[in-house]
């Protein structure tokens, strides 16, 4: 069955699945190496690591709850680089969408069930507009989308948290954090013993929504026509600035929600006293998933595992957390290179060629 | 005199299958300005590529004052005496003239440094030698073309050239810069130097060169002493057509115009004239072929009638609407359909499915959509019909693009333009680099919609197909329409490739036929 | 009224612009020969952590600036080795590469010290500050040049030493052509992934510097992500500067201006949040005008030109 499978697939499908598991091999040996020098006990962080997700049902419930925010970032990621965007704005959008869902949390009184639904709207709006502000200045000015993304960050995270510190603020939290939110605005939490909450179903429906919209859709058509080569969509008609900005704002919308679901789902307060640690771990979760909204939460698992794992270490062994980020640049990078194992290409498109006669 | 170059049976076949050079020899000798002339993709380019290093044959010797040598990559062929001036400058603009020649070889002082007084005085010293009036501190972006060109040849001499390659130097010259340069190569000559002089134009070519080796479809067909061929000769010899096929064509019944070309210009940054005050009309039902040595305006036009640069100067109406301002889109829903030259920048995402390649202009047509989703199911069978339709040889048409041969890739680009019901069709180079069997397929496509109605506008370097399929022929040269020829079944070649080279040209009355009302 | 030309805010501004300004100068390198380099963010970083622990370990600062640069070195040369010779998109480099050093070097820190917020427990050295003889003396100016640290001295020697290697010496000349032409500088023998090599390399070197002057020149620590952005604003002072360095120290000093004018602020009651975000709003606002500015140029040069094709026609 396997070998049938296998047959059926082409070279450049073989030599990619190939490619990104010698890439997560490579970087999960550079983390081997790296508990290794720096750990006294070795053995058992790299226990931590491994099984730890799987160590107790709450590890399991914490995979799924870390899952939730990395699938919304990553399909975010997904389509605004679908575009050919290099726009890094999903995590000021994040936190933005965290801090309009807290405010619409705790000003408007509005009944179970639609509540969270309406701070949900508003942060993928506020989200949107984050993103879609670099996009506006490239297609206006030509100036570059990375840049001042990155630089709208870190005008989203002071923004956000001045709204929260300042108007928001509970003197009696005891910790810098907003006030309660009423419970109308909390998303339920569904699996007891875990956080594993109702935005689980938010995730899903998008990804299910996300993949239409890229697959089935003449939006989406038109987008990814625009990313893989600019000059042959203009050439069609297709107005490829309208592309770049729904693309980003799409992407801001989904990375907002990702904010707004995380605050509404995971607290009763808001919380956030700087940027998220997965706030940029959207990149990963694309690049992994190879920017398929299909694939985007098997990566977001995938990465999810590992920052588990790296957190159950972290509190059982002499070895940080922080290992995951040294694990995941690799991974990007590598998985990245055109050229990484080009020769074994060469080698496999050569058998190929000469196996059929 | 003495044998300094020989090129013997060159064979050169590119990755893709393209046989550039078939068997080609060539010869020149010392201190000859040597003429290398042929059509577009006659392969002359390829040779000198050869020469130079940049490509290495697929077979055959080069053999450099009787010693067979072999260069792997140009360093070595520049080590050995060898210069190439391209066609595009290979030159850096922010830098001034003296450091673009030293750049490679600079001179230097202690400690790595630039010594920029001796590059000055080096690069002066080599322009008074081979009087080159050239200012050695003027940045090369402050210099004109004609002057670029010459610190181009003067980089060569720096790096030691015997033997110099000129790749269409007068191409991007005025008349009074080509009179300039014709000078310095005389010059040259008589210090020594060999030139190959690579060219379309051939009153240049009789007035400077020696001898001259004539090139058609990837063969030599022989050189020549140049004062003992006439141009015509040369022009036959370059242009005659290799195969001659039946094309089933009737007469075209030409009906009321569908596109109106009036006073367009086309100025670019370089305030260049690319077109230059052109007026014609392609009608419905006939094939108005534009013919020209590549450069002379035939791309530009294509770009401002499809939208994809605006015209300076001048309007372009499509049956009866003014497109100025008008976005590709709305251009196209005018019915117009774009072959374009070069199809894997324009013409095809080449990373997408044959499928998704065919829908980028149909992809929001109603008939596809259902809301805002398309009809996936309908535009696969419409796609897979399109494949059959079009004999676009591939195992499904979810393949990628980029997977398929340049043939087959115009067979998707051609049956996406096709399929529209075009009223007005602009191909441009419609079967370049393409086989024999897909290209025949092209042309019986073109002349069915041609007998359906559609205004075809067709723009090849390729004479054979241009004059076997074209009803009506406009010539350019120079950004100008230089005649038209109302019947293109009653041209010689002889006679067109005088026009073409700009020989000879009509009157602005005769011109003014192209103009229907 | 915040009074802005007092010598100690224009001090504070020549303070603030230091670490700006190193990072500009490597990024000033990398631009002209060509190459992309995002990750002078997670180049600083890294040497302000591996400048911290060296010194602090070694008690020898010529020892620990030598590692805040093998360290920021180290960074340059993994981007260039991913980008240059296996040809992954030197900007998804550049992205992966910052994530790395965010996290690694908090990895690094915790590992060494135990401690995941600050490098408190290291007995880090500083680079002194200088008092020069004569200009120390002169009153206003003295107290706005005099008393520096010594890496903001070696960032202005820096904008000439950048200046003389690009435009005096072969290097350079090379260095430029490869970033302007590299068929025309391949075409004369230059081998252009070299270049790019030692341009990258040299960005980490002197972006290292901007790096350690965070951690070691008023402070004595390493804190969490304490480059906070300024490898990013370094991007866009060099790409305002057009890569030239007298240009790009203008919009450095431009920038180190806007976060001293946030300081001074702080005292008049205005949210810190708005303080902190000024440096980023400015480079927004900054690219923003310099682009539009750019466009007007290149459009009002096409007007010029119509208008003289119909002087002529």
């Amino acid at each position: 069955m396997l070998k049938q499978w296998l047959k059926k697939q082409s070279v450049d499908s073989k030599f990619e699945t190939l490619r990104f598991s010698v890439a997560i091999i490579i970087a999960l040996l550079v983390a081997f190496g790296l508990i290794l020098l720096v750990s006294k006990e070795p053995f058992e962080a790299l226990r931590h690591l491994f099984l730890g997700p799987i160590s107790k049902f709450r590890k399991i419930g914490n995979v799924v709850e870390t899952a939730i925010p990395l699938t919304f970032l990553g399909l975010s990621v997904s389509v605004m680089f679908s575009a050919n965007q290099f726009n890094m704005g999903s995590s000021g959008a994040l936190f933005m969408g965290g801090t309009v869902a807290a405010i619409v949390g705790l000003t408007l009184p509005l009944p179970t069930g639609i509540h969270p639904l309406v701070a949900l709207l508003f942060a993928g709006v506020v989200g949107g507009i984050i993103t879609s502000i670099p996009a506006i200045i490239k297609l206006k000015w030509n100036a570059s989308e990375l840049v001042s993304s990155l630089m709208l960050n870190f005008v989203a995270l002071n923004l956000g948290l001045y709204l929260i510190m300042n108007h928001f603020r509970d003197p009696d939290a005891g910790t810098l954090a907003s006030f309660k939110f009423p419970a109308t605005a909390l998303l339920p939490t569904l699996v007891k013993g875990t956080r594993i909450h109702f935005g689980i179903f938010i995730v899903i429906l998008m990804v299910i929504v996300i993949w239409l919209f890229l697959a089935k859709t003449k939006w989406g058509y038109a987008l990814r026509m625009t990313g893989m080569n600019m000059n042959f969509a203009k050439y069609s008609g297709i107005s490829t600035a309208a592309v770049i900005l729904y693309s980003q704002f799409i992407g801001g919308f989904l990375a907002g929600m990702a904010g707004a679901v995380e605050v509404l789902g995971m607290y009763d307060r808001f919380r956030w006293q700087m940027m998220p640690t997965y706030a940029f771990d959207g990149v990963i979760v694309a690049v992994l998933g190879k920017r398929n909204p299909i694939f985007v939460p098997v990566a977001a698992i995938l990465l999810a595992y590992i920052r588990v794992g790296a957190d159950t270490m972290s509190v059982n062994s002499d070895v940080s957390y922080e290992m995951i980020s040294i694990i995941q640049g690799f991974i990007i990078i590598m998985i990245a290179a055109n050229a990484f194992l080009k020769h074994y290409r060469q080698k496999m498109v050569v058998k190929e060629a000469t196996s059929h006669d | 005199m003495q044998e300094i170059v020989r090129m013997v049976d060159i064979l050169k076949v590119y990755p893709n299958g393209i046989v550039a050079n078939q068997k080609v020899n060539f010869s020149i000798v010392e201190g000859e300005i040597h003429a290398l002339v042929g059509e577009n993709g006659a392969g002359k380019s390829t040779l000198m590529k050869i020469l130079f290093g940049i490509e290495q044959p697929t077979e055959g010797s080069i053999v450099l004052n009787g010693q067979e040598v072999k260069f792997s990559n140009p360093q070595e062929a520049i080590k050995h005496g060898i210069g190439m001036v391209h066609q595009h400058f290979m030159l850096v603009p922010s830098l001034t003239v003296a450091e673009n020649i030293v750049l490679g070889d600079e001179p230097k002082k202690a400690g790595g440094l630039l010594d920029i007084q001796k590059a000055i005085a080096d690069t002066a010293e080599i322009a008074k030698r081979y009087h080159f009036d050239i200012d050695p501190k003027a940045k090369v972006e402050d210099c004109s073309v004609g002057t670029k060109q010459k610190i181009e040849i003067l980089k060569a001499l720096f790096h030691g050239a015997k033997v110099l390659i000129l790749d269409e130097p007068t191409a991007v010259l005025t008349p009074q810069e080509t009179s300039e340069l014709f000078k310095e190569l005389m010059l040259l000559k008589d210090k020594g130097h060999t030139i190959v002089f690579i060219s379309h134009k051939l009153n240049e070519v009789k007035e400077i060169t020696d001898r001259i080796t004539i090139m058609r479809a990837g063969k030599d067909v022989g050189t020549y002493d140049t004062d003992k061929v006439s141009k015509e000769d040369i022009s036959n010899l370059m242009v005659g057509r290799e195969i001659v096929w039946d094309l089933d064509k009737s007469k075209a019944e030409p009906r009321d115009v569908a596109v109106q070309v009036e006073n367009v210009t086309l100025v670019n940054e370089h305030k260049r004239k690319l077109l230059d005050d052109v007026n014609f009309s392609i009608r419905k039902g006939e094939i108005l072929g534009v013919v020209g040595v590549e450069g002379n305006g035939q791309r530009e036009l294509v770009d401002v009638l499809t939208g994809l640069q605006q015209a300076s100067l001048g309007t372009i109406t499509i049956n009866g609407e003014n497109i100025q301002r008008y976005s590709i889109r709305k251009i196209r829903d005018l019915g117009l359909s774009h072959i374009p030259e070069d199809r894997m920048t324009l013409g095809v995402a080449e990373y997408a499915s044959i499928e998704e390649n065919l829908l980028s202009i149909y992809f929001d047509k109603p008939e596809f959509l259902n809301g805002p989703f398309m009809k996936l199911k309908q535009i696969n069978a419409w796609a897979k019909e399109k494949v059959v339709d079009y004999r676009v040889k591939t195992g499904s048409e979810k393949t990628p693009v980029k997977m398929l041969s340049g043939g087959n890739i115009q067979k998707v680009v051609v049956a996406r333009e096709f399929s529209n019901n075009p009223k007005v069709i602009i191909a441009d180079q419609p079967t370049r680099g393409i086989d024999v069997g897909a290209a025949q397929f092209i042309h019986k496509k073109l002349i069915e919609l041609r007998d359906k109605g559609c205004a075809v506008l067709l723009v090849s370097a390729d004479l054979t197909e241009v004059m076997d399929l074209s009803d009506s022929l406009v010539v350019f040269y120079n950004g100008r329409i230089v005649g038209y020829f109302e019947d293109a079944s009653l041209l010689s070649e002889t006679e067109l490739g005088l026009y073409m080279l700009g020989l000879k040209a009509q009157s602005e009355a005769e011109i003014r036929r192209c103009v229907y009302a | 009224m915040i009074n802005l030309l007092t010598p100690e805010f224009l001090f504070t501004v020549i303070r603030v612009t230091t670490p700006i300004l190193l990072a500009a100068m490597a990024a000033v390198i990398c631009n002209k020969a060509g190459v992309v380099n995002i990750a002078l963010e997670g180049i600083m970083l890294t040497s302000a952590l591996t400048g911290v622990l060296i010194s602090g370990f070694t008690q020898n600062l010529w020892l620990g600036a030598l590692g805040g640069i093998v360290g920021g070195v180290f960074i340059a040369f993994l981007l260039a080795y991913f980008a240059l010779y296996l040809k992954t998109d030197i900007i998804l480099g550049g992205i992966a590469l910052n994530l790395l050093t965010v996290g690694g070097t908090v990895f690094v820190m915790f590992a060494i010290t135990g401690d995941k917020g600050a490098t408190n427990s290291v007995r880090s050295l500083q680079f002194p500050s200088i008092n020069i003889p004569f200009i120390q003396d002169i009153p206003i100016i003295g107290q706005m040049l005099s008393g520096h640290n010594l890496l903001t001295y070696l960032a202005i020697v820096m904008v000439f030493l950048v200046y003389f290697l690009l435009y005096k010496t072969t290097f350079g000349l090379r260095l430029r052509a490869v970033g302007e032409n590299p068929d025309a500088a391949s075409s004369v023998g230059i081998d252009v992934n070299r270049i790019q090599l030692y341009a990258l390399l040299l960005s980490g070197v002197i972006a290292s510097f901007g790096g350690m002057y965070m951690s070691m020149a008023y402070l004595k620590v390493f804190t969490t992500n304490m480059v906070a952005g300024r490898g990013y604003i370094a991007l866009a002072a060099a790409a305002m500067g057009q890569a030239n360095p007298v240009g790009t120290s203008i919009a450095s000093l431009l920038f180190g201006f806007m976060e001293s004018f946030g300081y001074q602020l702080q005292s008049r009651g205005i949210p810190s949040q708005f303080i902190n975000m000024v440096p980023y709003v400015s480079t927004i606002i900054g690219l923003v005008l310099y682009a539009q500015y750019r466009q007007r140029q290149i459009a009002k040069k096409k007007i010029q030109k119509i208008h003289e094709e119909e002087v002529k026609a």
